[in-house]
């Protein structure tokens, strides 16, 4: 390690973890206050941004192996297409298959019913402890914290969402949920919580201190719960791809597995699963494959029991509305947040959504528009996130397009109301607007710096703004060939 | 109306297209591959531990690592334990084993995987809830690419089946590799 590496692990490792966004109910997230807070924390933000960029070069290196890439994301999407374009027919058969191989079905048209449903199974089985392993769409459900106010002791199994969930703070990402937290971080948690030795943040130390305090857990559960990637019509299977094998811990050793997921996680048949697992891991961790792929067709021969909920929970409402339909194409593998510039630099819990970065800008309002309506101004549309995704999701432009339904449904905020109120003025009058840029260039070279930089001009406050020229490319095109007839030189 | 019907006809609302038979999914084989080379490579690089095969006593790399571990289950003939379990353990019971050998139904080159189904298993924890895992694996059944594993029969055979890619690991703190998370800490596999 160089000195200068050394000097930014001591800082990183004294410096104070930045917190996500505030949460009041159903008021407007403001990420931008949270992404300030996240880049106050210097150290965290530049370790939060190179672990993710080194992600993204390491889904590069493993794309350039593979010749047939590009013909492999045509592919998916188009998979995820038809299979969208014909979801009742999948799912009914998935469904059929699975019940004929002995998995009990049911159907959740909300986070509450999916909850209710799940709890129900459980105390039908004298549930006592959970053992779980990382879904988002629990996550997106808040099922966790609906098993435990009935009493059920639940533990997340996957390391970093057991960091969160000992936090008391949710995921960051959705492949790596505590990312944006250093060792000495996690070790402060696992003092407070697993009993674990103060000040020893051997990161090593601190994963077999989860290993060793999850397995007594794992080993006495009454219930298991996984989510799942995929679901294949043909064989009524549930596929699961994880590295810790944890799920495959907490679906085996109960007796009981209940598997959570989303209708639109269906696809047709065992040739396409090839086709997603070869792009899931190498564009979320530029892994080839995760270490366990693994394959739940029924339950187990020694009375193991299979239960799989199907979860709607807006995901009907998106399929009808053709401008926002393709983001149910999905496979949540985090790429997008990987290569995004404001996602590194901002943190995930600064989006106050179970889904955060690009593709929780355009998920996010669908679920609650007023809550998240600051969300899709959160990207500066350069495309990056729609160039990695792996399923081809046109998550630019749907950020765009969410920005233009936002403001007529009047969701705009206050501050952006009045800059688009007054800019569209100047734009729609070609002589204000002539007049306007050089004023403004005039001004912008003599206003104080407190004038410019204010807290209306949303622009200013993240930017510094372009030197000036002497002056417009309009009067400079009038003075030299307009005036001069040499417009046709 | 039941809930399954309510979210059914919302979809069906929604989906106006006619329905076309998707094309199938091509095998994209590379032209002069060395199967077992890369298979070899990939399982390493996903830390998998190879055992080279000795001419004379072709388990000795397996028996070596036996050698000084206290309890031993193996479902194959071809190697002996000291830790006997059946289709009817509980699967909680396995949490002592120190080394389980098994054999996989096959393996796969691309991402260096090896396929353990419920039959291999006996008792599905039992690729898990040990410290350590000996996979042997015929030769002959290693294929290709992911399009070749997923067109293999098990998938329709079997309740549960699973590819594994090295032990298991974790980077969830500072991005630093750990092998042995939940699961397995090691992973060692021997072509017989």
């Amino acid at each position: 390690m160089s000195v200068n590496m050394n000097l930014n692990d001591d800082a990183l490792q004294h410096e104070t973890e930045p917190k996500g966004a505030i949460i009041n109910g159903n008021k407007p997230i403001d990420q931008l206050e949270a992404a300030n807070r996240f880049i106050l924390a210097q150290a965290h933000e530049k370790m939060h941004d190179n672990r993710l960029w080194d992600l993204r070069k390491k889904r590069d290196a493993q794309m350039h192996l593979i010749p047939e890439w590009e013909e492999l994301r045509q592919l998916a999407s188009d998979i995820k297409e038809h299979t969208l374009e014909h979801l009742a027919y999948y799912l009914e058969i998935f469904e059929k298959n699975a019940k004929a191989n002995g998995i009990h079905v049911y159907w959740a048209i909300d986070a509450e019913e999916c909850n209710a449903i799940a709890i129900k199974i459980m105390k039908d089985h004298k549930t006592r402890t959970l053992v779980k392993s990382k879904s988002m769409l629990g996550e997106e459900c808040g099922l966790r914290h609906a098993v435990e106010k009935e009493g059920i002791i639940v533990i997340e199994t996957d390391l970093g969402e057991r960091i969160q969930q000992l936090d008391n703070e949710d995921p960051s990402h959705v492949v790596v949920p505590a990312v944006h937290k250093s060792r000495t971080d996690v070790s402060r948690v696992f003092t407070k919580t697993l009993n674990a030795q103060a000040g020893n943040n051997d990161i090593h130390y601190l994963a077999e201190t989860q290993r060793e305090t999850n397995r007594p857990y794992i080993l006495k559960a009454e219930a298991g719960m996984t989510g799942g990637n995929f679901l294949v019509a043909e064989t009524g299977a549930v596929v699961v791809c994880t590295n810790e094998g944890n799920a495959d811990l907490s679906a085996n050793t109960p007796k009981l597995h209940i598997v959570t997921v989303g209708i639109e996680k269906v696809i047709p048949k065992l040739e396409h699963l090839a086709v997603f697992i070869r792009l899931l891991s190498r564009s979320a961790l530029g892994s080839p494959i995760t270490q366990y792929t693994s394959y739940f067709r029924g339950p187990r021969q020694q009375g193991g029991e299979m239960h799989v909920i199907l979860v709607d929970n807006t995901r009907s409402t998106r399929l009808a509305d053709k401008q926002f339909k393709a983001g149910l194409k999905c496979i949540r593998c985090g790429a997008c947040m990987n290569t995004c510039p404001v996602f590194r630099r901002s943190g995930g819990l600064s989006y106050g959504s179970t889904y955060a970065g690009p593709i929780g800008l355009i998920l996010s309002p669908g679920y609650n528009k007023h809550k998240f309506r600051n969300l899709p101004f959160a990207s500066t549309l350069n495309g990056s996130c729609a160039n990695v995704c792996p399923v081809k999701i046109n998550i630019h432009e749907q950020i765009f397009t969410w920005r233009v339904v936002l403001a007529e449904k009047g969701e705009l905020s206050f501050t952006k109301r009045v800059m688009m109120q007054a800019a569209g003025k100047i734009l729609a009058h070609p002589s204000l607007y002539r007049a306007a840029i050089s004023n403004a260039d005039r001004a912008l070279k003599y206003l104080p710096h407190f004038l410019v930089y204010n807290n209306l001009n949303t622009w200013g406050r993240q930017r510094d703004l372009p030197f000036t020229p002497k002056e417009t490319f309009h009067s400079w095109y009038e003075r030299n060939y307009m005036k001069k007839g040499k417009v046709h030189e | 109306m039941s809930n399954r019907d309510l979210i059914l006809n919302r979809i069906r609302h929604a989906c106006t297209v006619e329905y076309v038979e998707l094309s199938s999914v091509p095998f994209f084989h590379q032209k002069n591959l060395d199967i077992l080379d890369k298979f070899k490579k990939v399982f390493t690089e996903m830390g998998g531990e190879w055992l080279d095969k000795d001419l004379k006593n072709p388990l000795k790399a397996v028996n070596d690592k036996l050698a000084s571990a206290k309890n031993i289950c193996s479902v194959v003939s071809e190697v002996k334990g000291n830790y006997e379990i059946t289709s009817q353990s509980s699967p909680n019971s396995l949490h002592d084993i120190d080394f389980a050998v098994v054999r996989a139904s096959f393996g796969v080159a691309e991402t260096g995987s090896i396929c353990l189904t419920e039959k291999d298993l006996v008792v599905n924890t039992l690729g898990y809830l040990p410290q350590h895992l000996i996979v042997l694996l015929d030769p002959k059944e290693i294929v290709e690419n992911l399009h070749d594993a997923y067109a293999r029969p098990e998938w329709k055979i079997y309740h549960y089946a699973a590819l594994h890619s090295g032990p298991s690991a974790t980077a969830d703190i500072e991005g630093v590799l750990i092998r042995g998370a939940q699961g397995v800490r090691s992973l060692s596999l021997l072509l017989f």
